[in-house]
């Protein structure tokens, strides 16, 4: 369980975040909802160590925990982002088996056999050779997914994942977050598409702006 | 003719050999410098930037003549001597290496600051991010301009005459005043224009490389 106790978080003077507590539950899936501005994405930000926060404390499993310092954790918390951030100049096995191969040092041969059953997994099968911009949108967020999980995180997070995919795939992107649940994976969703987190939440936490 | 043209050519391909050593020298020492002076422009540490900074207005700033001579005949003064040839090398990747951080820095910043977050979030560290990320993108992005100063080296390095090298075009010249006839500096032309076709070709060739991904 991820809980996050008293996170404050300011930009320039502005308080993006006041005392805010939340608790992840294991296996579970935790949607964030609220208007645009709200912090959603800050929080999300601030969880994966992107954002240092200001005061308050993480606890990981009952022991205090550091996203940002990300150097020396293990494995904790991946990221899916909005415009998923793949490496253009990697072909998509390589976009999978990079971070595997120089930081938990597997073998190319390891990293690419497990990258082949998340490539098969998550329907990208025949798709290793390509690079990122010959893919359409659903696949390159299924890389990005593929991408996260090859890192073995405790915790998946995604950033609006319906947001930058045509209407009709927002059924898939449930299928596959329901489909990880079932896999006892833990999940992060930040959405602003209340139906979309109805229908995947299993706990809804709701980000309100706070008035200055 | 022909005659003629056998009798100064091995002087002109001696010149040309000159000419394609301060080339290739220049050339593998002031990209790799080029992208580090580029990476220290765009640090943190605001000292380091200036200096940076100073340095390329001074070489950016100044005719690359004015450079040969005062690190030939001016460092000296200061007690750093340096041969024709070392000289000539020095001055020259220090020019281009200005020209090259600028190209780079561009490069640099043209990079979606995402890609570092990605990978940061993949626990990769500063130096496998750039090695392995953003360098790559980097030199896709530069490869027109580090072309362009690269045909522009090959016909700079003629400047390395005002220190007494002898590269191609003063081999022309030697010929040109001693025989009084243009056809030596004509062959020079048509050797500067093959060796920049060649380099045009390899740069062709590496831009195709890069163009397997967007």
């Amino acid at each position: 369980m991820l809980e996050l106790k008293k996170i404050k978080k300011q930009f320039n003077g502005r308080t993006i975040l006041n005392n805010f507590d939340m608790q992840v539950q294991d296996n579970q899936i935790t949607t964030i909802v609220g208007p645009s501005g709200a912090g959603k994405t800050t929080l999300l930000r601030c969880i994966s160590g992107l954002e240092k926060i200001d005061s308050g404390s993480f606890v990981l499993d009952g022991k205090p925990f550091d996203p940002a310092n990300n150097r020396d954790n293990d494995n904790v918390i991946g990221v899916v982002f909005q415009d998923f951030q793949l490496f253009p100049n990697l072909t998509v096995l390589d976009n999978i088996t990079l971070a595997p191969q120089l930081v938990l040092k597997q073998s190319k041969s390891e990293a690419e056999k497990r990258a082949q059953e998340l490539i098969d997994q998550l329907n990208l099968t025949g798709k290793e050779g390509l690079y990122p911009y010959q893919l359409s949108g659903g696949q390159k967020q299924r890389l990005a997914i593929v991408r996260a999980l090859a890192m073995n995180p405790k915790i998946l997070c995604y950033d609006e994942p319906t947001s930058a995919l045509d209407p009709d795939l927002r059924q898939t992107v449930e299928d596959i977050i329901l489909g990880l649940k079932k896999q006892n994976m833990t999940q992060i969703v930040v959405t602003h598409d209340m139906e979309f987190a109805k229908n995947i939440a299993d706990q809804l936490v709701r980000v309100e702006p706070i008035k200055a | 003719m022909l005659h003629y043209v056998s009798q100064i050519l091995p002087s002109l391909l001696s010149g040309a050999w000159m000419t394609i050593k301060i080339f290739f020298w220049t050339l593998i020492a002031s990209i790799p410098l080029g992208i580090l002076a580029s990476l220290g422009l765009t640090s943190k540490i605001a000292p380091l930037r200036w200096i940076l900074k100073f340095y390329v207005w001074l070489m950016r700033g100044t005719p690359l003549l004015l450079q040969l001579i005062f690190v030939f005949y001016g460092l000296p003064i200061i007690g750093i001597i340096f041969q024709r040839y070392d000289a000539a090398l020095f001055a020259f990747i220090l020019n281009y290496t200005a020209y090259f951080a600028e190209i780079f820095r561009g490069g640099f910043q043209a990079i979606d600051p995402g890609q570092y977050e990605s990978a940061r979030v993949l626990r990769l560290t500063r130096g496998q991010t750039l090695r392995k990320i953003v360098i790559p993108q980097v030199i896709k992005i530069v490869v027109p301009s580090i072309g362009n100063e690269t045909i522009n080296l090959i016909k700079d390095s003629s400047l390395v005459y005002v220190i007494g090298l002898g590269d191609l075009l003063r081999a022309g010249n030697v010929a040109t005043a001693r025989d009084v006839t243009l056809l030596p500096l004509v062959l020079v032309g048509i050797i500067y224009l093959l060796m920049t076709a060649i380099a045009t070709y390899v740069l062709r060739k590496v831009e195709q490389h890069y163009r397997a991904w967007r």
